[in-house]
């Protein structure tokens, strides 16, 4: 039977990103007619060419902002929603492109383009927050399509997405993961590292290369130098930090200080 | 619309739809004729080989990786072969028959996202496969549980379907164990007869009559589909080793995109990368089940209609998904999981076949194996050309369509590429003008 109340308006927006994280929701097999059920699917370029004007209940908010145009545009896009989650590692803290932030951009644009005056770009990509409000931020390169289900579920149930706020660290110990960085001395991110994949690296014996970005007061500087006690060396720390979330606080501050020495 | 209306106007897509990334059209139509088309893509760069370079060479296939949510094997595996070629090793065995069994696995999601769920609604008049599960819910419901196969393996092989953790360069982190890759035979099974439904499903489909005599460029094996190795043909008659493909071609930038576009060296026409130019070149080397089906359907072993393409891709999946039971049934784990290697300065290429076509890979190492320089020619950006060339030929044929009809026709000449524009710049305003 079909439902006479109205559903809420789903909008899915990409600024610069792989389309991973929009992606995770198409990966959803078992749950996709679902979503399409419970929302109307308002806007979302990649599955439909369908669109209806805004406003929108919700927006999931994919890449960062890294152009004027987009600059812009992310602003059209948050005054159209009533609420807007940004998911991924380029919305939250501008992505693998973000490592242009630390380099001189006019240099990255001429190694790449024989014409660099066709190309219209920021010097800086930067996360969606730091450019509107944002509700809620969900991490991961790509997101987890277990926490986005939540996050739209949560949504659809007028509640806060349960989405634990501790490390990857702790998501091994609760998986009885031998530890990578104890046991076999590989460096690991894990103890700075926002939980949300469930410990998935160390699982493949390897150490968490921080693709879910920082956790809440992360401790990296400690982490650091029980890196370095493994033989690293400061250049490689800064690459460590300076990778999927370069950009977010933490891990700029971090590859800022091993940048310098 | 008058027929004066139909001879002068503009026809625009500002955003494409059901693609990876984004791109636009911009026809203009003058007293009848086509006087200016572009296939804008408008993705803002993201400057991987720039920001590549002083990374050391293992950073680089969890970095490509970036490149493309859709594809991530693609470039993970292009980046690990042209480091081994770099560093002068060679990995073969279980190590390459893991590595064929993950590549099979992005085929199959990444084929039947587009086919089933982007690609098919175009034939049937529906805007999305959401409007097309209400008629047809039986076929959206088989292809997301074809699609499920296909990630099954990406996460059983790599950890996760987007993105996968478990591969670097001389191989994988981690050998999945016999029951984990064995623990896929049952579902791949399922798929596979679910594949062959897809197929016969398309088959009813009415295709539009277009036809180019395209120049097929792709890699080629003696005795597999290509995949993850080969030498690089063409229909006429290139065959290159993966390191002379800089030879014959090139890239260009042009101020409607920020794709660098593909050529070939000296050539009068684009080339053409994917699933058309696979099955023309490697025809041969598809399996009895393959080729049955595609004789049943009448579609002999060379295909130049573009909006046939969708028939293509079905049959790759249905080869796919032999190929990854084969390779299932045959595992080993490779013991180390991974080839040792040791830096030194040098040049490595690496190419595989992308879902969407040939992906080459270049990068220089210094001695202590940082990278020095790195070149990606994805297929998308390779395709470009011979996609304007599509939409010239489509829409020259199609002038006396009303304007709406004419911009879902161009729409679904881009959309029989699977056009990965993320992957380019590094989709699609169609504006027609019929001025």
């Amino acid at each position: 039977m079909p439902h006479k109340k109205a559903r809420p308006k789903l909008a899915v927006w990409k600024f610069s990103s792989c389309d991973g994280c929009q992606l995770s929701l198409l990966d959803c097999e078992d749950e996709l007619l679902a979503v399409a059920g419970a929302f109307e699917i308002a806007y979302f370029l990649e599955a439909t060419r369908a669109q209806s004007k805004g406003p929108y209940d919700v927006s999931l908010v994919e890449g960062s902002i890294s152009n004027v145009h987009d600059a812009e545009r992310i602003k059209k896009v948050r005054a159209d929603s009533k609420t807007l989650i940004t998911i991924g590692a380029c919305a939250t803290a501008g992505g693998i492109q973000a490592l242009r932030n630390f380099r001189d951009y006019e240099a990255l644009v001429r190694a790449v383009y024989a014409r660099p005056e066709f190309i219209d770009g920021l010097a800086t990509s930067t996360a969606i927050a730091d450019h509107v409000k944002v509700d809620f931020e969900l991490r991961g390169c790509p997101v987890d399509k277990r926490q986005l289900l939540e996050v739209l579920s949560a949504f659809l149930n007028k509640r806060k997405p349960l989405v634990s706020p501790h490390s990857v660290c702790l998501e091994c110990k609760l998986g009885g993961q031998v530890c990578v960085m104890v046991a076999h001395g590989t460096p690991c991110l894990g103890p700075v590292t926002h939980s949300g994949c469930g410990g998935l690296c160390p699982r493949h014996e390897r150490g968490c290369y921080g693709c879910f970005g920082p956790q809440e007061r992360a401790n990296t500087a400690s982490l650091s130098r029980q890196i370095a006690e493994l033989g690293l060396g400061e250049r490689e720390l800064a690459e460590l930090f300076r990778s999927f979330n370069a950009n977010a606080e933490a891990f700029r501050k971090e590859g800022d200080v091993h940048e310098r020495k | 619309m008058n027929g004066n209306d139909l001879r002068n106007r503009t026809i625009r897509v500002n955003a494409l739809a059901r693609v990876e990334g984004e791109g636009a059209l911009h026809v203009r139509i003058k007293g009848g004729k086509v006087e200016d088309l572009s296939f804008r893509i408008f993705e803002p760069p993201r400057f991987f080989e720039a920001l590549l370079r002083g990374r050391p060479h293992t950073d680089a296939p969890d970095i490509v990786s970036r490149i493309c949510g859709i594809c991530p094997i693609a470039y993970i595996l292009g980046a690990c072969l042209a480091m081994e070629d770099a560093l002068g090793a060679s990995v073969d065995g279980p190590i390459r028959a893991l590595r064929r069994l993950v590549y099979c696995g992005e085929w199959v999601q990444s084929h039947v996202l587009h086919t089933n769920l982007l690609h098919a609604p175009d034939f049937l008049g529906y805007q999305d496969s959401f409007e097309m599960a209400k008629d047809h819910p039986g076929v959206v419901e088989s292809a997301l549980q074809l699609k499920k196969a296909g990630n099954l393996v990406m996460e059983a092989v790599g950890g996760r379907a987007v993105h996968p953790v478990n591969t670097r360069v001389g191989g994988f982190y981690k050998a999945p164990s016999k029951a984990e890759i064995g623990a896929l035979a049952a579902p791949l099974r399922a798929a596979l007869e679910n594949a062959i439904g897809s197929f016969l499903f398309f088959k009813t489909f009415e295709f539009p009559q277009y036809e180019d005599d395209y120049v097929f460029v792709a890699l080629h094996h003696p005795t597999e589909y290509a995949i993850d190795r080969g030498r690089i043909v063409s229909s006429t008659g290139l065959d290159l080793d993966v390191a002379e493909f800089e030879t014959s071609f090139a890239e260009e930038h042009v101020a409607h995109s920020t794709a660098l576009q593909g050529v070939m060296k000296g050539a009068q026409q684009p080339y053409l990368l994917g699933p058309l130019a696979r099955y023309a070149l490697n025809y041969e080397q598809l399996s009895p089940l393959v080729k049955g089906l595609a004789e049943d359907a009448g579609l002999g072993p060379v295909v130049r209609n573009p909006f046939k393409s969708i028939l293509v891709r079905a049959l790759e999946v249905v080869y796919a998904l032999e190929e990854a039971l084969r390779l299932v049934y045959a595992y080993v784990e490779p013991d180390p999981p991974a080839v040792a290697l040791t830096p030194r300065a040098g040049r490595g290429c690496g190419v595989t076949e992308a879902p969407r076509g040939l992906c080459y890979h270049r990068y220089d190492l210094d001695a202590e194996g940082r990278i020095l320089a790195a070149d990606i020619m994805p297929p998308t950006s390779q395709n470009q050309k011979q996609i304007e060339r599509d939409l010239l030929g489509v829409v020259s044929a199609n002038l006396t369509l009303p304007d709406e009809d004419l911009r879902w026709r161009c729409e679904q000449t881009i959309r029989n590429y699977d056009p990965c524009i993320s992957c380019a710049t590094h989709f699609l305003r169609l504006t027609v003008e019929r001025a």
